[in-house]
């Protein structure tokens, strides 16, 4: 490592539209810096994603894994994962699942971050603790402490219920039923999610100039107005942002559901899409179709991040 | 991998909100608006209840003995009659679960591998990615941000073969080499802010003064650069530290759960789940995430907003 600096930009070649005579040095030390970077991507992502790509056109079940060689089978893993009522209803599920808890995410985190700008610095500083909280635990901690409080026997929901309605609710199974398991899924997630949008939008609303806002007020523009005509031009580009990765996230929701799963849910009615994934290939041995099925999936993830990902390489000036 | 959440960390989000920028509305306090501040207030305690709520909750429980866990009286409060380590002593040393400190041992080492590999070669790759430009240094870098969006939950598949095919399944190398690589994109991309926000000015009036181009850059950039390895460490740490997905797949053998496969075991037994335990073991689980999350959350969010509000 002799020289860390920039080495001198090459004085620009002579002829325009000819290439450069004189060949330029291949840059040997950087590359040599982003080697192992480059080996362990390459081994373990890129390989990987190959894999994939290659099992999903293979017949790939226990006994390829035993050692019979697999057979080229061309698109059938699509057709049949296509063509197959089950894959649909594991993708519509999570894609309704998906934009309920986005909606809901978006729309708490807004109200909070608007709370917050409200609020002076004490009882800012509460909410964000209560935010840092939720946002610090790690989804398989919430998911239980969530599992637990709508527990069937003696849960803190069927408690409380049995107290106010006086019906007797002991024994009420909330995860038995598939709209059930989803709702306390939606808590979950939405609860675990919030923290970070609000915290973002208020980062964002707070950089809004206060006269903008003033000016507004004095021009007669309510509360709602002033939201929809004057906060929200300015950080339009912040809430698309959000969204798109509080859908990517939501979308690949996997520890929580198959924990609440095994709390006691139906996994027939309530897998979404990661879950079915690791169901299809590792529970039922089928390689091949779940390997079909994550390729689908990666596809759908790339192309609803590419908005993000333009605008960031935009941000960066890359 | 379980990037998700903090897949926006960006370097030294310049200080912000807090202090200054405020809209300036506060003009005169009238009784109607000190009454309306009073509301606002009132809701602000009540949004912290509800995110509080369940933390609390969890900690309650895992004080309590069964026989209040399980009364139809709920106790909001594990007073002094009634406090108890045992759920603690249950989950951790009990002979019918799944042993915890080859769990401990397992969840420490895979992430602690993780975080040591993940910042040399980061840091290593952040400044090839800064401090020189060559040709492909762009397409590196796109290509490092377009692979952060691939999720581990469709690699799972692949990456079970591949490990297996490799004699590696039920090994810490095998589950670290796999959270490595999850998290070394999200490493790269960090450090590589980190490292273009220290000028490059410093560096060149050290070499004027008189120090080798290596030595400027120890002497001067790295101690700069500390609190971002700090911060970079502490993210691939929680990132590898609460991933479920990957060790459900690679680590197959009750000896070699980590620890969110070893809280797992305690919800599959539905009808003789024991909440006091499982809510003390879900206390273990989370108190280090808790601990290195808050550590760093200064650096977590605005991210997102810097240069973004362009008026």
């Amino acid at each position: 490592m002799s020289s860390l600096v920039t080495e001198p930009v090459a004085p620009p070649a002579p002829a325009p539209p000819a290439r450069p005579r004189q060949r330029r040095r291949f840059p040997t030390v950087p590359w040599l810096m982003l080697s192992a970077s480059i080996l362990i991507l390459g081994v373990v992502t890129g390989y990987p994603v190959a894999r994939m790509l290659i099992m999903s056109f293979q017949e790939y079940e226990r006994a390829q894994v035993m050692g019979m060689p697999a057979e080229w089978v061309g698109l059938d893993n699509y057709v049949a994962i296509l063509t197959d009522s089950g894959f649909w209803a594991v993708l519509g599920r999570s894609i309704v699942f998906m934009v309920v808890a986005v909606t809901l995410t978006m729309v708490f985190g807004t109200l909070i971050a608007l709370l917050m700008m409200r609020l002076g610095k004490k009882m800012r500083l509460l909410v964000a603790v209560g935010l840092l909280l939720a946002w610090s635990m790690p989804p398989l901690s919430s998911t239980t402490i969530w599992g637990w409080i709508f527990d069937t026997e003696y849960g803190l929901v069927n408690n409380l219920l049995t107290r106010i309605t006086g019906e007797r609710w002991f024994g009420h199974s909330w995860l038995l039923d598939p709209l059930g398991f989803f709702t306390i899924l939606t808590f979950i997630i939405v609860w675990g999610a919030i923290p970070f949008v609000a915290f973002t939008m208020y980062a964002g609303l707070s950089q809004i100039p206060g006269e903008v806002l003033e000016a507004a007020q004095l021009d007669g523009a309510g509360p709602f107005a002033r939201f929809r005509l004057v906060m929200l031009p300015y950080v339009r580009t912040i809430v698309t942002v959000l969204i798109v990765l509080s859908m990517i996230w939501d979308l690949k929701v996997f520890p929580q559901v198959y924990a609440l799963q095994d709390i006691g849910g139906d996994r027939e009615k309530t897998n979404t899409i990661g879950v079915y994934i690791y169901q299809m290939g590792m529970g039922q041995g089928h390689f091949g179709t779940a390997s079909a099925i994550a390729f689908v999936f990666v596809a759908i993830m790339l192309l609803l991040s590419v908005y993000y990902v333009r605008r960031t390489i935009k941000e960066e000036e890359l | 991998m379980n990037r998700a959440r903090t897949a926006d960390l960006k370097p030294a989000a310049p200080p912000r909100g807090a202090a200054g920028t405020m809209p300036s509305t506060r003009v005169r306090r009238s009784p109607a608006r000190r009454m309306r501040d009073a509301g606002w207030g009132l809701v602000a305690v009540l949004v912290f209840a509800v995110f509080v709520f369940p933390v609390y909750w969890m900690l309650n429980t895992s004080f309590l003995p069964n026989n209040r866990i399980r009364g139809e009286e709920i106790s909001f409060f594990p007073m002094p009659d009634v406090f108890t380590l045992d759920n603690y002593r249950s989950a951790m040393f009990s002979q019918e679960r799944a042993p915890f400190p080859p769990a401990v041992v397992n969840s420490l080492s895979a992430t602690f591998i993780t975080l040591v590999v993940c910042l040399v070669i980061g840091f290593v790759a952040s400044i090839a990615l800064t401090r020189f430009t060559f040709k492909g240094r762009r397409t590196f870098i796109i290509l490092i941000l377009v692979i952060q969006m691939i999720p581990g939950e469709a690699m799972i598949i692949s990456l079970y073969r591949i490990i297996d095919g490799w004699a590696l399944i039920n090994t810490i190398i095998g589950l670290s080499l796999v959270y490595v690589a999850g998290v070394l994109p999200f490493t790269i991309w960090t450090l590589r802010g980190f490292v273009a926000g220290v000028p490059k000015e410093l560096e060149e009036a050290a070499m004027v003064d008189g120090c080798s181009p290596a030595g400027a850059f120890w002497r001067v950039t790295f101690p700069l650069l500390a609190p971002g390895l700090v911060a970079t460490g502490i993210f691939a740490f929680i990132n590898a530290w609460n991933d479920f997905v990957l060790a459900l797949v690679i680590m197959q053998r009750p000896d070699t759960m980590t620890l969110t496969l070893w809280l797992r075991t305690f919800l599959m037994v539905t009808q003789a789940t024991n909440w006091g335990a499982v809510m003390a073991a879900a206390v273990l689980v989370a108190i280090p995430a808790v601990i290195f999350f808050l550590i760093v959350q200064g650096r977590m969010s605005g991210g997102l907003v810097a240069g973004a509000v362009k008026g």
